[in-house]
């Protein structure tokens, strides 16, 4: 381990963390691994910035020597594929996924958790079954249904099947075993209905939780490929994810736009990232597991 | 409060209350209720998930070409053409190599980061986050930035630039199966966009260590460094190496986006899930094969799901280890 190394060569008494040696030798290893993290943001914008004369160039240049502001309008005028219709389509489809999956789910996790129904446990067997599986792998038989709805091509077609996570619904059931029981009875107390105890007392004071499930929600949907590919077969039903995949196999390559389209792709994600982070890392935490 | 939520899938804890509710007509009332708070995400789960599951298997033992209604019934026969498809069975090859490169270097890399960024005080938020954030990163754009800037086979590829200035010739790294380069592209790629994931994983296990753990250490006369590592760290961290192992195989197997793109043109390093697409939704449009291919990648996943069970002791809980 590269964190080691430092105090393998010289061992500084049993304080932790090491002298000034040490802590020298963490920060390199912790900076260079960042240095190299961030190589391929960097690209990104020195490629979106740049000229392509310049970009494909004898020699490497580290900065646009003028840089082009005017690329970021260009996806949008590109004739081969609709940039802008992608985007919304993007937006669209991440925002329904995420509410629907959130309401749908946690409603579920929430019966599931705290209702006492005698057969709760079979029906919660059943859930646990379709954890065994990922979706992934099943996307020939879910493209068979939806392509016999007629949804080929549709937002119902992008969003519906995706809405029935599994995985989603074991989350918010055990977020809501551990949530405080007192509460909710004081809800009961005053004569409130579950339904009622539900939307006014146990979501309100579930926020941080739904935030984070919003989060990892959101990337997940906005990053999808497989099932928008599956699903977008017009390019009037492509998402910002299939588009990209587009200009890859496109004949001309035309790097400046290309990396302007990823830019604007990768935008919204890395905004939610650096403002949510706090939920995002609390989630993963909580939950262990990914989204 | 542990951080992490056991996944207590043999004994689910029970949803029945503990006490009986001291109020009358709740017992009714429960079971309406039940089915109003999952009654929805329940029919979704069986129109979506169940039945499409179904009518796969089903499919499978049919010939189903250019339709997805079955014309004639031909028993195994596609599960037996699939499996005699070289190229299949060579995706299922292709995914081991990818398993066996991208897990212990996944595994390492993000427990490196995540000591690192454990014991740094200054600038900490700020090195987790640029960490991190290669996870807002899709697949397709990470393997565009892969593929066009940093791999590119041309002359002002990142790579061919930094090898060019040690005198070394343009390598074609995905144009050419031999010598592998691809793999480099493709492990790199998935090593840069999920490290920081496991990485805030490891590191809410390792601020769970007991700090006594170390002191007692230090006074039985450890040396920090490689020896507290070797004999406290790594111990204390087994139980959410496993789940990270295993959920990395989970990950690698169902491996899709980065493998379309990069090597969109090629015939070789084609994962399952890229040949089983090829097959149902490809030229010849074959649903049958297609769903036979399905049950067969189902059947394996369910094995290694089932034996992730069986290595992370699904219900013993974490002091069982």
């Amino acid at each position: 381990m590269t964190t080691t190394a430092p105090d393998l060569k010289k061992p500084r008494g049993k304080k932790r963390g090491g002298g000034v040696l040490g802590n020298t030798g963490l920060y390199l290893a912790t900076g260079v691994a960042a240095l190299l993290f961030l190589i391929p943001f960097y690209l990104i914008v020195r490629n979106a910035l740049m000229t392509d004369p310049e970009i494909t160039g004898e020699n490497w240049k580290w900065f646009p020597t003028d840089i082009q502001w005017g690329n970021i309008t260009e996806p949008f005028k590109d004739e081969t594929v609709d940039f802008g219709r992608a985007l919304w389509n993007s937006w669209v489809v991440a925002v329904l996924h995420t509410s629907g999956i959130l309401l749908i789910c946690s409603l579920a996790g929430y019966g599931l958790a705290r209702i006492p129904y005698k057969h709760a446990n079979k029906v919660f067997y059943g859930v646990l079954v379709t954890l065994m599986i990922p979706t992934a792998v099943t996307f020939v038989p879910s493209f068979v249904l939806v392509s016999s709805l007629g949804w080929v091509d549709t937002y119902r077609g992008l969003i519906i099947p995706g809405l029935f996570s599994g995985f989603t619904c074991f989350l918010f059931r055990q977020y809501f075993l551990g949530f405080p029981k007192e509460l909710e009875e004081a809800a009961r107390v005053d004569g409130l209905s579950y339904w009622g105890a539900y939307w006014r007392v146990v979501v309100p004071n579930s926020l941080n939780f739904f935030a984070a499930m919003a989060t990892i929600t959101f990337i997940s949907g906005w990053n999808s490929f497989l099932w928008p590919l599956v699903i977008g077969q017009d390019p009037s039903a492509w998402t910002i994810q299939v588009a990209l995949s587009a200009y890859m196999t496109n004949q001309t390559v035309n790097y400046h736009l290309i990396f302007m389209s990823t830019a604007i792709s990768i935008l919204p994600l890395v905004l939610v990232f650096l403002f949510l982070q706090r939920w995002l890392v609390q989630g993963i935490a909580q939950t262990g597991i990914k989204g | 409060m542990s951080t992490t939520t056991k996944i207590d899938l043999a004994n689910p804890a029970p949803a029945k209350p503990e006490k009986a509710r001291p109020r009358r007509g709740l017992r009714a009332n429960a079971t309406l209720n039940f089915w109003l708070f999952t009654g929805p995400f329940l029919i979704g789960l069986i129109v979506f998930v169940f039945v499409p599951m179904g009518w796969s298997i089903y499919l499978s033992f049919f010939e189903a070409r250019f339709t997805v209604s079955p014309s004639s019934f031909i028993g195994f026969d596609n599960y037996r053409a699939i499996l005699d498809n070289p190229d299949f069975t060579g995706a299922l090859v292709t995914f081991t190599v990818f398993a066996a490169f991208i897990v212990p270097t996944t595994w390492a890399l993000s427990l490196g980061l995540a000591l690192l960024v454990h014991r740094i005080r200054f600038m900490k938020a700020f090195f987790r986050s640029v960490f991190f954030l290669p996870t807002a990163v899709s697949y397709v754009a990470a393997a565009l930035i892969w593929k066009m800037s940093i791999f590119n086979g041309v002359r002002f590829g990142m790579a061919n630039t930094v090898i060019g200035w040690f005198g070394f010739e343009n390598v074609a790294w995905l144009a050419n199966p031999d010598p592998p380069w691809y793999w480099l592209v493709i492990v790199t790629l998935r090593l840069w966009l999920q490290a920081g994931f496991y990485m805030i994983l490891f590191l809410a296990a390792l601020q769970n260590i007991p700090a006594e753990l170390y002191e007692a250490a230090a006074i039985d006369g450890a040396k920090p460094g490689w020896q507290t590592f070797r004999y406290i760290t790594l111990p204390q961290l087994r139980a959410t190496s496993t789940a990270v192992i295993l959920l990395l195989l989970i990950a690698a197997y169902q491996a899709f986006d980065e493998f379309w793109n990069l090597l969109s043109k090629a015939t070789w390093g084609q994962p399952p899930l890229v040949e089983l697409y090829k097959t149902a939704l490809g030229e010849n449009q074959d649903y049958g094969q297609g769903s036979a291919g399905a049950v067969i990648l189902t059947l394996l996943i369910l094995i290694i799901t089932l034996f992730q069970g069986k290595i992370m002791g699904f219900g013993r809980g974490e002091e069982a280890k």
